[in-house]
């Protein structure tokens, strides 16, 4: 188990590093953030002084190793438009964000494993399909969309649930099912799958044998095995959630790092931009060890390997 | 008390499809009596297993039905039980072995729950360590070397042989009176089969619980059978005391598939085969199902089904031939 | 079945095979009832194709000439309305139906362009490294497994700061979403098309690797191809308004559905039909491309569908 967990953390430093080295080389072979971020009447002498703040002068190789070695002293460069080092900027709005991700998590879970169960239950007949259609749709809409027709339901029409910004719990509501819809659509999906082939399996039938009841035979022994492909998804959903919110965080005006994301595009804020997708990389990876951790507890063929 | 435990009367299971309905159990009868192991012998697709489902109760989904018949155990009629009473009756009274070890235990649970889940069920307010000790000693009786150990382990970590005993184990740790073993087998090396087999006989002579052994072995028979009904197309064509089976096979297929088990004493001659197919179970013959591959067919065969007849002690066959002989 | 000797051990498992075999005879027979063929989403995607082929014929009215007089007109049919605007106007009085139809165009551009860069790379990839296996497969995989983690979608709003907005930049960045899926299905088709006789045999003729690919796996997992790029064309459609809604896409004042609703947001109290209209239209689209898609995967590979 420790090997296996060092093994994972090694792949996520290696993988980390081929993230860092495709941003910094990709920010600076597809063109030059520096004509984009200047106004188009700049003189030669503005584009040499932002050359050279943004560390995009000298050449190419020797750039990378300044980038490496400042970025290994936590060091990320400053944002352009908050005049404040970009890795703060970040760990200032990641709270907000971090705060919204286990509730949206938690609301695909509650709906989408117990409808993919009923589902599979109830396969072909009248529950599946009302569930297949839930699945369909939850894919089908855009989340930037399905939040704006939220805030004109519940908050324009209605005057339910407040349409933005952080505060108390009733601002969470809309934001989260915005952030969760496509999440419930996954997870039922996977479940239902998983289930429908773990309720044929031999052991399922055997459980039946030793006289157990349906809820234990259901709900135990085939949804423990069913969890298994469901959980593989964590990571993928995960990550999925953290580009969501970039999306989300948009239309709601939460300060989170969705929101900062969106920012240092419409800014061309190229330097937190830069930061924000290595330090998202490294949380997408935190995330995805803690999954497998999860994921080999739950699955004693891979603990015990 | 009657002589017999189970006592299965012309039971139908069918399959109900859109292209059709298959008649893969369709009128079989045989009595299983206490204490005895009887033997269910046919090739692979004749209904045996589903014959076995039927009398559990766990149909598989997609179409399967139980139209009509009786299952009798000791007396009472499984088929008209609800639900929640075939619950009570599977496990303790009535148990099974699957084919398949390496897929009849639940991959993501220790043996020891799995065996613990069983023993719960008849020793309702014991207390785990109990009910642990009760384990132990159940994989103890099915052989297993160092169950202390065993118990705390996950079914990855076991050889096929091995979950085979677990399998075991948990089905007979209720006490069944019957066990239906599904070619237990089957998925195992030639070596483990026979451990397995002499593990079965002594069980049950130490519980005295009857077995319906299923198998499409005739050499197995021969090992572990007292009686045996040798199934085709859905029918019982023949059931009768081992010894007069295989001294004086009276239904032609019985006949055949003797003729198929290799000789242990290496006579060299070539193995016999059936030719043919066994029919379509959606478009059954009107007459004996037997009739298209058998060497002494006749008009009569293919006219009409020739319905069981007494051939001697205890043995029956359903065929014309028998019937004028 | 001759019964002779004693039938090898696994003759008969597992159990489930035995069932399919017993039920379902033939090879293409399958358990699930033949699904009917989606006119509905048919329709709708022939609608959407037309809207986008002859935009400048079907449009009433410019989709970007600004009209102030006339801004923040509701639709035909609600109060106020005006004939000339079935589906109302913006804020800078653009009418809406106009804008949707020609957005039509850069969805199923960007859609186009898109599935073939990024499917086609992935294929390439799939079967190289199916085919070839070894190290080459082993750090392609990598590779693939990498892109899995990395959300592709942040990629693509660098690109957008660092090349510039335009259709370029938005075919590369969605390009980069979609080669690695595409890249690890058809490597397991690959895998399992290696062992088969033919390949043996064009090997013993002595063909080269290259044309052993080209030739007689490509065909083979064209099937597979088709059916991943009909399940993608949602994933880009969205991909696309996504970007273009946060200001990464195609620049104004070009219409673009993603772009026309991130426009409409801020009025969303007083004019809800300017966002409310164009992610009605992504959602339909998307949607009937998803039934569709799920319809071909059933009837050209149903291995495929815990995709």
């Amino acid at each position: 188990m420790k090997r296996y967990i060092a093994r994972r953390l090694l792949q996520g430093v290696v993988l980390l590093f081929m993230v860092a080295t495709i941003v910094f080389f990709l920010g600076r072979l597809t063109g030059n953030p520096v004509d984009l971020m200047l106004p188009e009447d700049a003189t030669a002498e503005d584009r040499a002084n932002l050359t050279q703040t943004l560390g995009l002068d000298g050449p190419l190789g020797e750039q990378f190793l300044i980038f490496a070695g400042k970025a290994l002293h936590g060091d990320l460069g400053n944002s352009i438009r908050m005049k404040q080092p970009a890795v703060d900027a970040f760990f200032d709005r990641l709270p907000n964000t971090l705060v919204l991700i286990p509730w949206a998590l938690l609301l695909g879970m509650v709906l989408g494993i117990p409808l993919g169960v009923v589902a599979a239950l109830n396969r072909g007949g009248l529950l599946d399909r009302a569930a297949g259609t839930i699945a369909v749709l939850g894919v089908a809409m855009p989340s930037f969309w399905l939040g704006i027709l939220l805030i004109f339901v519940f908050s324009v029409e209605l005057g339910w649930l407040p349409s933005s910004r952080m505060g108390g719990p009733a601002h969470y509501v809309l934001p989260v099912i915005t952030l969760g819809t496509f999440l419930v659509a996954g997870f039922m999906r996977i479940t239902r799958s998983a289930m429908l082939e773990v309720m044929e399996s031999e052991f399922v039938k055997l459980a039946r044998i030793k006289g157990l009841s349906e809820t234990a035979v259901i709900w135990k022994h085939c949804l423990r095995n069913a969890l298994i492909p469901v959980l593989t998804l964590w990571g993928v959903f995960v990550s999925n959630l953290i580009t969501g919110a970039i999306v989300t965080e948009t239309v709601f005006a939460w300060p989170g790092i969705g929101r900062l994301t969106y920012e240092a595009v419409i800014y061309r804020d190229f330097p937190l931009l830069q930061a924000v997708i290595i330090l998202k990389s490294i949380l997408i990876l935190v995330i995805n060890l803690g999954v497998d951790i999860l994921y080999a507890y739950v699955d004693p063929r891979i603990r015990l390997a | 008390m009657s002589d017999a435990i189970l006592e299965v009367r012309d039971l139908h299971t069918h399959f109900f499809l859109r292209r059709g309905v298959v008649k893969a159990v369709d009128g079989v009868s045989f009595t299983l009596k206490r204490g005895e192991v009887l033997g269910l012998v046919g090739e692979s697709g004749c209904g045996k297993s589903l014959t076995a489902l039927s009398v559990m109760r766990l149909l598989p989904k997609g179409g399967a039905r139980t139209l009509k018949g009786e299952v009798l155990l000791d007396g009472e009629d499984l088929l008209e039980r609800t639900p929640a009473e075939m619950r009570e009756i599977r496990g303790r009274r009535l148990s099974m072995v699957l084919q398949d070890p390496q897929t009849s235990l639940n991959p993501v649970f220790t043996v020891g729950d799995q065996l613990r889940e069983a023993i719960e069920r008849r020793r309702q307010g014991a207390s785990l360590s109990e009910i642990m000790k009760e384990a132990v000693a159940a994989l103890r009786r099915v052989e297993i070397a160092a169950p202390e150990q065993r118990i705390g382990q996950y079914p990855h970590q076991m050889s096929g042989g091995m979950k085979q005993r677990v399998v075991g184990a948990i089905a007979i740790s209720g006490e069944p009176q019957v066990l239906i073993a599904d070619e237990p087998t089957t998925a195992l090396d030639v070596t483990i089969q026979l451990q397995y087999l002499k593990l079965l006989k002594r069980l049950q002579a130490e519980n005295g619980m009857a077995i319906l052994f299923i198998t499409h072995d005739f050499g197995v028979v021969g090992r572990m059978c007292d009686r045996v009904a040798v199934m085709y197309a859905g029918r019982i064509v023949e059931c009768g005391p081992v010894k007069r089976i295989f001294e004086a096979p009276a239904h032609p297929y019985t006949r055949a598939l003797i003729a198929s088990v290799p000789k242990m004493a290496g006579s060299a001659g070539r193995l016999a085969t059936i030719e043919g197919q066994p029919p379509s179970l959606m478009d059954l013959p009107m007459g004996c199902r037997f009739a298209a591959r058998c060497p002494e067919v006749e008009q009569r065969c293919l006219d009409a089904y020739p319905g069981t007849v007494r051939v001697g002690d205890e043995h029956t066959a359903d065929c014309w031939k028998v019937a004028a002989g | 079945m001759a019964i002779a000797d004693r039938p090898s051990p696994t003759a008969e498992q597992p159990r489930r095979a035995l069932w399919r075999a017993l039920l379902w005879p033939s090879r293409e027979a399958s358990p699930r009832r033949t699904a009917r063929v989606p006119w509905v989403p048919i329709a709708i995607i022939a609608t959407i194709v037309v809207m986008a082929l002859f935009a400048p014929l079907l449009a009433p009215q410019s989709p970007i000439d600004q009209t102030l007089r006339d801004k923040l007109l509701p639709p035909a049919w609600m109060a106020g309305g005006s004939d000339k605007y079935l589906l109302g106007t913006d804020a800078f009085g653009r009418d809406i139906l106009s804008r949707l139809i020609y957005g039509a165009r850069v969805s199923l551009l960007v859609a186009v362009l898109a599935l073939t860069a990024g499917g086609g790379v992935g294929l390439m990839i799939g079967i190289t490294a199916g085919y070839v296996g070894g190290a080459v497969d082993n750090v392609l995989m990598r590779l693939v497994d990498a892109a899995f983690t990395f959300p592709a979608i942040l990629f693509a709003l660098l690109l957008a700061v660092t090349m510039g907005q335009g259709l370029g930049t938005l075919v590369i960045a969605i390009s980069l979403l979609l080669w690695a899926s595409f890249a690890r299905v058809i490597r397991g088709e690959v895998l399992a098309l290696r062992q088969r006789d033919f390949v043996a045999l064009a090997k013993v003729r002595g063909c080269s690797t290259l044309r052993i690919m080209l030739t007689h796996i490509l065909p083979n997992v064209l099937n597979t191809f088709m059916v991943l790029v009909t399940l993608n064309i949602g994933v880009v459609i969205i991909a696309e308004a996504s970007l273009s809604f946060l200001g990464a896409g195609i620049p104004p004042p070009t219409p673009t559905w993603g772009l026309m609703v991130s426009e409409g947001r801020g009025r969303i109290a007083d004019a809800w039909w300017v966002a409310l209209i164009p992610g009605i239209a992504i959602t339909l689209l998307v949607l009937s491309v998803n039934l569709f898609g799920d319809w071909l995967r059933d009837r050209l590979d149903p291995r495929l569908r815990q995709l």
